[in-house]
């Protein structure tokens, strides 16, 4: 046990120090803030309707009050943020091949499985540590709005909060196990990242238009991915949103609550197995 | 195995897609010798030192490092390495890089200052690593190596990209960690280099091992070199004497295997027969000849 706590504590002290690993976390800040309240909030306090064809004015500024933070932190999470996670993934294991510090750190002292596994932890932790940022900066900018508009202040209850936060943390552990298994598989950053990003962005939703539209047998293909999932969960886990207020990109109703987080819980298991499997039987050359 | 072998390789071989890297090679490290693996670039000598720290499986063969298997946490915990030139994080300083291993290895990070100051690096350890030298670069990672107070020190061509200087002063601390009683195992293809610190050497070449022996062994007793005229009369004096072994003519001279007693003898006769020595000399050999010998011979020198 002792040896993962060193780990662990090797890679946070790593991460830490890592120009990358703030880069994303300020480009999933800047999006969140941007996509989530500033333009909501520029649309309502300039007098349109909003970029929400149908909405109301009055729609538009309830959807930046501090009972929807959570709707407006998970919604860029299964595709925008959840890209930015895989990245992570990708660079917290792909870059150990890259610079040719996996010899090093596997000759120190503690076994490949318990490094793997700290390296692991590590990353956990930091993404939990992003999507706390991510929730509570929107907390702030929410209720900065409300004090300004006179609105509530009023934030979601508890429950739902850690409802939201436990979700939101899945999905984008998800994404960053899926990052760190390609990663190790393909022992470098920049494929992983490519095809990585290239599916999350571009090949699910392909799919899951036509398995929408004109091949609905494609729809039992659809209901397994991981983007669709994590879009199905982060729904579950969210307020209602106001009247014509549409879903964030890539957040839907596709999969039953339930099987959603049983879905990405999978994606992490299988991702953590394959991660492991592969530094252990692997030779170091 | 005996309590003294820090090292025992049985038959081991290591094969990518049916082509051997690594054919039957069989060693042993003593303890607190300092072992010195040598062989021409692409011999093998890094396939079987990732084989010991347990980064590459064998195909075959047995590895026993400190009487355990290698690559097992208790095996790793008394092993410092650098393999196949330094490699750390870009974005952190020497000092940082040292602090992250020494987290992995579960060692104080007090213990870092002493590396750094061991190989020459404490002024410079605030540095980025990604702004240091190839030399500095090396010795970092030496000083990583040295985080664990290790008995045994794995060390991959650890002189290489360093300056003459450098070269000097870590051919020093190699031989001083010897001195302190540690094993180290040296690879290198510089042949100098192995001569000046090892106490014994092991030839590799196209992944199998050609001869096991002390330096001393396989430098053998050295050769009399011998310039006089007429040099035909000479050479004939030189092959009849029973004593004398495998004339050649090197250069202007001859050179001749013959006991340093014997070198009276040899001159007295060479005399005798009206040569006009010039010159009687004895000469070591350099390691260097004595490898390309092997290396030419597949290993039936010795």
């Amino acid at each position: 046990m002792s040896e993962l706590v060193d780990v662990t504590r090797a890679e946070l002290f790593k991460l830490v120090r890592r120009p990358a690993a703030w880069t994303l976390l300020v480009a999933a800040v800047v999006l969140s803030q941007v996509f989530g309240y500033l333009i909501p909030y520029l649309s309502y306090a300039g007098g349109g309707s909003g970029p929400m064809e149908g909405a109301s004015k009055a729609a538009v500024l309830a959807s930046v009050l501090p009972d929807q933070m959570v709707a407006n932190a998970l919604g860029g999470f299964p595709v925008f943020a959840g890209a930015l996670a895989l990245v992570f993934g990708a660079l917290v294991f792909g870059s150990e091949y890259g610079w040719g510090t996996v010899k090093t750190v596997l000759t120190q002292r503690p076994g490949r499985l318990r490094v793997v596994s700290g390296q692991l932890v590590a990353m956990t932790l930091a993404v939990a540590v992003g999507v706390l940022v991510l929730l509570g900066l929107g907390a702030v900018s929410s209720t900065v709005i409300a004090l300004s508009e006179e609105q509530s202040t009023s934030w979601p209850s508890a429950v739902d909060l850690l409802a939201g936060y436990g979700g939101g943390l899945a999905i984008m552990v998800m994404w960053a196990s899926l990052g760190a298994a390609l990663g190790v598989v393909l022992r470098g950053v920049a494929l992983p990242i490519g095809l990585g990003v290239v599916w999350v962005l571009g090949v699910e939703n392909l799919i899951s238009g036509v398995a929408d539209s004109v091949l609905t047998g494609l729809q039992p293909l659809r209901d397994v991915l991981p983007g669709v999932n994590a879009g199905s969960l982060a729904s579950a886990v969210m307020p209602v949103r106001p009247p014509g207020i549409g879903s964030a990109p890539g957040v839907t109703t596709s999969v039953a609550d339930g099987r959603a987080l049983v879905t990405v819980l999978c994606y992490v298991a299988v991702c953590v197995v394959v991660t492991l499997w592969t530094t252990r039987r692997r030779d170091v050359v | 195995m005996s309590a003294d072998t820090v090292v025992d390789v049985l038959h081991l071989t290591k094969r990518y897609s049916g082509v051997p890297a690594v054919d039957d090679v069989s060693l042993s490290v003593r303890r607190g010798e300092v072992y010195g693996f040598l062989g021409p670039n692409g011999a093998g000598k890094t396939t079987t030192l990732r084989m010991l720290l347990g980064l590459i499986r064998p195909t075959s063969g047995e590895v026993t490092v400190l009487g355990r298997r290698p690559g097992e946490a208790g095996t790793l915990s008394t092993i410092g390495s650098m393999i196949e030139g330094p490699a750390f994080y870009p974005f952190l300083s020497g000092r940082a890089n040292l602090q992250v291993m020494a987290r992995y290895s579960g060692v104080g990070t007090g213990q870092v200052g002493r590396a750094l100051g061991a190989v020459g690096l404490a002024s410079r350890g605030d540095d980025k690593f990604s702004a240091y030298s190839l030399g500095m670069k090396q010795r970092l990672g030496v000083a990583a190596a040295l985080l664990k107070d290790p008995d045994l020190i794995v060390l991959d061509e650890p002189t290489n990209g360093l300056d003459p200087a450098g070269m000097r002063d870590m051919r020093q601390l190699i031989r001083e960690l010897g001195d302190s009683g540690r094993t180290v195992i040296l690879s290198s293809h510089m042949m100098g280099e192995v001569q000046q610190v090892c106490d014994r050497v092991g030839v590799i070449d196209s992944g199998r091992m050609l001869v096991e022996s002390t330096v001393e062994e396989l430098r053998g007793e050295g050769e009399l070199v011998v310039r006089g005229a007429p040099a035909d009369v000479a050479r004939t004096t030189l092959e009849q004497l029973e004593c004398v072994q495998d004339v050649r003519v090197v250069d202007d001279g001859l050179r001749v295997r013959v006991e340093e007693s014997r070198t009276g003898e040899v001159t007295r006769a060479l005399v005798l027969a009206g040569v006009d020595v010039r010159e009687v000399r004895r000469q070591e050999r350099e390691l260097e000849d004595v490898f390309f010998e092997i290396t030419a011979s597949g290993g039936d020198h010795v």
